[in-house]
């Protein structure tokens, strides 16, 4: 509990600009590689404290932005369109020098692999207060103070000792507290995280995933995750953005999409999961074929190979975002009708779970 | 009618009949050395001591987390690494002894593993790969082809488009159908999946384990399938193993199993999925920290130390693999009558 | 209303049909190159190396036709006209030290040159490969002895064991090539033996086993053309150390013998003219650092061709 304290007493040295825009504002946000177009056109917009999930499949171009959102690519081979603006910050403006102290302090970023993001020469607790020390004018003991905080903060069991170990000395899931604790050592208010919890155990991941919901209600943090498991995003996001080849087709509050879903790509993706199967051993459903081809995009919607609604107009006119309710948009000119066909389909998600005797994620509450 | 030619194949026939397990496996275990610092001497228990049946025409589901044995279990029963102790009867015969020697067991026992690029030679193609097996087992070369490229069909990739691709040229999904048709090529009756859908995204794991359901019924195949989505093995599998720290936890019929779960390491397991609902998300993780290293596991009970149901005699006595129900058993003190527990039940059950 | 959710209950047929949509006319009909269909591709369009790779083949060609297109006859001097300076109106390159034309002496002598650079790579490559990818793949006790047996050869440097070597054999083409070959086999069979080591834990090698196939046939189809690349970048380098190794073996009278031309001979004996006509003495050392470096950077180019992300 001091801990936290400690973290968020100090964090208040930032101009009052950048504490009041939008934590994340992006506008038609486009990245290419040589030829290919690998995000096409991108708008994001969050709120302070909140989380979003970027969910996608591989290929969906939902990586790139998020590393676009500190412009972590090599300068000569990409190019990067479009307003991002992180933090109150306007990141395509910044020179290399303000970039580099961009990164970190106002916005930090975790990892699949945590081993990629520490020094294996260098104990896990060094690299921390080095991180601490080389944005912020403070000794070296208060450094090591704020480190062991950050270990008590990301719970890693017995701090003081586990700071002077060296990466390779921790457990996958210890890593990937230590990281986030390395994330968090400049108090950023920007969270990145690239498919977190992607390598870890079930039981661990599940522990990350809380972890990274309480930093945001504790700390007030701003949380992007990129994930391709839709459980891992409802368990952390309070929004939820759908990617499909570089595009966004569908973002919502997590109820939204999940619940009521209006994008042909968003409801192929939750009925094909396999605990939304009619009964063990029936077929699944499937989203036919597989993405596109990002250097030979199709005209029109991107999805529309694939989709059970497309029609002549879909493979000739890629449909504008549309709010179908408050903060709910959707890019699909038959949005109506797929929702519709969504909910007298065969397996409404929600409605399956109270039938199923063991509904996943919930034994707990069947008494032991 | 087998394509491989030679003298005909005597175990490609079924021995037993139905009621005989296809693979029954007991006592199994295999240590590995290693040194650490300090030149001491320690080994790894990756698998200690595990027993298990795969049925005749069954989807036996192995989940664990990582550290539990159940890859090194998967490469024990495919002969890549020699076990230490244990018997593996194949219908009834002794696998690695003189009547099933290991070449005449692969013929029926096939595996598909988990990288779909790691597992397909760079430098050869598509139906290079599938007919390589039929090959070196004497089908001459031109039928090895024919085959190949029906398999290639069988699996949902036109040999016309797909047979002459390297793997690097394919996705990850087609990948994964060539991993398949390979394993098939052969004609087995086993089929090992070890996390074979694992690294695919999740609308092209939905095809995949469409077509593992399909190609089942058509060839009478057998399964075992080892992932660690507890989602996954629900749906695919009739009965399910539960391991942790190199032996098995439970057993039993996957509905029982994965919704009744009787013990509570499975039930910690089964409370980290996430949820799929925003109103109801989860709450509290039931367990804390990684799951151990097995080079020293506790002695008793290897989940006692992160045990809610822990009690002191859940250190000193290894629970055996009881009965809770038919079918269905469990290696918990907690479950077992007469074991010194204090939620034991009463009476043991008639099975 | 329902009808459109029953056709995203796709078959396996349904799949293939979008599939063939889905990618339409990408790549559908264009056939596979293959691996080296690849790294020619790549090789092509890399200036340096393809330069390279003119120089040697112009070189071979000139080895090949020598007897044939020499301006004069290599073989024969004359007193008066020795050590003529470069661009001398008969001798366009100058004479030798007994006024030999040094053109013609410098064409022929490419042959055994290469001859003598090339061959102990070659033998070094088929025999080297050959207990590398056995000690790679077999492991354990026999790797272990072979390559114990190979570091051996690893104590004593390459141009010290060559000398020795050819020194105990006597001097001589045949001897100077064995010798060579010997310094080769040792540093060839340590690459293939690692680029083995790192194969053979793949699970495509495991799936080989699994089929049931031998170790030797596991070795010739699954292994070999895994390997057989790195192992060949690695080969085409040491054709330059070859070729500086067997120049100087000549040099020192340990390998072709006089009046053969031969590059590292003709060094040695205009060594003496090098204060009356140093452009002429250094000639055959330019054309031995030319043709070696050549070499070094067609395989450099042949190596980074290779390098494809798959």
């Amino acid at each position: 509990m001091s801990a936290s304290a400690a973290i968020a007493s100090t964090g208040g040295v930032r101009t009052n600009e950048a504490r009041t825009a939008p934590a994340v504002d992006v506008a038609d946000l486009r990245v290419a590689f040589g030829k290919v177009q690998v995000v096409d056109g991108v708008d994001l917009a969050l709120e302070r404290g909140q989380a979003l999930a970027l969910i996608g499949e591989s290929g969906s171009g939902k990586s790139v932005t998020l590393r676009a959102l500190l412009r972590l690519f090599p300068e000569g081979r990409s190019r990067i369109e479009g307003r991002i603006h992180v933090a109150g910050r306007d990141v395509q403006a910044l020179t290399r020098r303000q970039l580099a102290d961009f990164r970190g302090r106002d916005v930090s970023m975790i990892f699949q692999e945590p081993l990629l993001a520490f020094d294996p020469v260098y104990t896990v607790g060094r690299q921390i207060t080095e991180a601490i020390l080389r944005h912020e004018r403070v000794s070296k003991e208060d450094a090591r103070r704020r480190a062991l905080a950050l270990f008590e903060r990301v719970r890693i069991p017995s701090p003081e000792r586990r700071l002077d170990n060296y990466p390779h000395e921790m457990s996958g899931g210890m890593r990937q507290r230590a990281m986030i604790a390395l994330a968090l050592a400049c108090r950023p208010q920007v969270l990145l995280a690239d498919e977190p919890t992607t390598a870890l155990d079930a039981t661990v991941q599940i522990q990350v995933l809380l972890l990274l919901r309480e930093l945001q209600r504790d700390l007030g943090l701003t949380i992007v995750l990129v994930t391709h498991d839709l459980g891992a995003a409802v368990e952390v996001a309070d929004r939820i953005a759908v990617m499909y080849a570089g595009k966004i087709v569908e973002t919502g509050t997590a109820r939204q999409v999940v619940l009521d879903p209006h994008h042909p790509y968003t409801i192929g993706l939750l009925r094909s999961r396999a605990e939304g199967a009619l009964a063990k051993g029936a077929r699944l459903q499937t989203i036919p074929g597989s993405p596109p081809d990002l250097a030979a995009r199709p005209p029109g919607c991107p999805f529309a190979p694939r989709c059970f609604l497309a029609e002549h107009r879909c493979h000739g006119e890629m449909p504008p975002a549309r709010e179908i309710a408050p903060g709910h948009r959707v890019a699909c000119w038959h949005a109506d009708e797929a929702s519709v066909a969504y909910r007298v389909g065969p397996t409404p998600v929600r409605a399956a779970e109270p039938a199923s005797p063991g509904p996943p994620g919930r034994p707990s509450e069947q008494g032991v | 009618m087998s394509v491989i030619p030679g003298t005909p194949d005597p175990f490609a026939e079924d021995r037993g009949g139905p009621a005989q397990p296809l693979l029954s496996v007991s006592a199994l275990y295999k240590h590995f050395p290693v040194r650490k610092a300090g030149g001491r001497k320690q080994v790894v228990r990756a698998v200690d001591g595990v027993d298990f049946e795969v049925l005749k025409g069954e989807t036996l589901g192995i989940v664990g987390e990582s550290g539990c044995g159940k890859s090194t279990t998967a490469k024990l029963l495919m002969g890549l690494i020699a076990r230490d102790t244990g018997q593996m009867l194949y219908d009834g015969q002794p696998v690695g002894e003189r009547s099933m020697p290991w070449r005449s067991y692969r013929r029926q026992v096939q595996m598909v593993f988990q990288d779909s690029y790691a597992s397909l030679n760079p430098r050869m193609t598509v139906e290079q790969s599938i007919a390589f097996g039929p090959k070196v087992n004497g089908v001459p070369g031109r039928q090895a082809v024919e085959r190949a490229r029906a398999l290639l069909a069988r699996v949902g990739l036109e040999p016309k488009r797909f047979a002459g691709r390297y793997p690097h040229e394919i996705s990850g999904g087609q990948r994964q159908r060539v991993n398949i048709a390979r394993s098939l090529a052969l004609e087995p009756r086993l089929v090992l999946l070890d996390e074979a859908v694992s690294a695919l995204d999740k609308s092209v794991e939905a095809q995949v384990l469409n077509l593992l359901l399909d190609l089942k019924q058509e060839f009478g195949l057998t399964y075992i399938f080892i992932s660690h989505d507890l989602n996954v093995v629900r749906f695919i599998s009739d009965r399910v193993m539960v391991m942790y720290l190199g032996r098995v936890a439970e057993i039993g019929p996957s509905d029982a199993v994965l919704a009744a779960p009787s013990h509570p390491y499975t039930r910690a397991l089964l409370a980290s999925m996430p949820s799929l609902d925003p109103d109801n998300r989860t709450q509290k993780a039931l367990l804390a920290g990684d799951p151990p290293n097995p080079i020293d596991p506790p002695p008793g009970c290897r989940f006692h130390p992160r045990c809610a149901l822990a009690e002191p005699v859940c250190s000193d006595a290894e629970p055996p693999l009881g009965a809770v129900a038919p079918l269905h058993r469990v290696a918990c003190l907690a479950r077992q009558p007469g074991s010194g527990h204090s939620a034991a039940p009463a009476r043991a059950l008639a099975a | 209303m329902t009808q459109p959710v029953a056709a995203s209950v796709a078959l396996d047929g349904g799949v293939l049909a979008a599939d063939d949509r889905a990618h339409g006319q990408e790549a559908a009909f264009v056939p596979s190159r293959g691996f080296w269909g690849h790294v020619g591709h790549r090789l092509v369009r890399d200036p340096v190396a393809m330069a390279a790779g003119a120089l040697i083949l112009a070189v071979v060609v000139v080895a090949i036709l020598a007897p044939w297109i020499t301006p004069m006859d290599p073989y024969k001097g004359s007193m008066l006209r020795r050590l003529k300076p470069v661009g001398d109106a008969t001798y366009w390159l100058g004479s030798d030290e007994l006024g030999r034309d040094m053109i013609s002496r410098l064409m022929l002598g490419s042959r055994l040159s290469l001859f003598i650079g090339v061959t102990p790579v070659l033998i070094a490559f088929v025999i080297g490969s050959g207990i590398g990818i056995l000690a790679g793949y077999v492991g354990g006790w026999t790797n272990t002895v072979l390559m114990r047996t190979i570091d051996v050869f690893f104590a004593f440097p390459s141009v010290l064991l060559a000398i020795a070597l050819s020194g105990a054999l006597g001097a001589g083409i045949f001897n100077a090539i064995v010798s060579l070959t010997c310094v080769f086999v040792p540093q060839i069979a340590r690459v293939a033996e690692s680029v083995t080591t790192g194969i053979r834990k793949r699970d495509y090698i495991d799936a080989a086993k699994l089929s049931g196939a031998s170790a030797l046939t596991i070795m010739r189809v699954q292994v070999l053309g895994n390997v057989i690349g790195p192992i060949f970048v690695y080969a085409t380098g040491l054709i330059s150390v070859s070729m500086i190794l067997a120049s100087g073996l000549s040099f020192l009278g340990l390998g072709v013998r006089p009046p053969e031309p031969e590059w590292g001979l003709m060094l040695n004996t205009l060594r003496t003219a090098i204060y009356v006509n140093p452009v002429v003495a250094a000639l055959p050392g330019v054309c031995i650092f030319v043709v070696s470096i050549s070499f070094n950077l067609f395989s450099d180019g042949l190596r980074s061709a290779m390098e494809i992300r798959q």
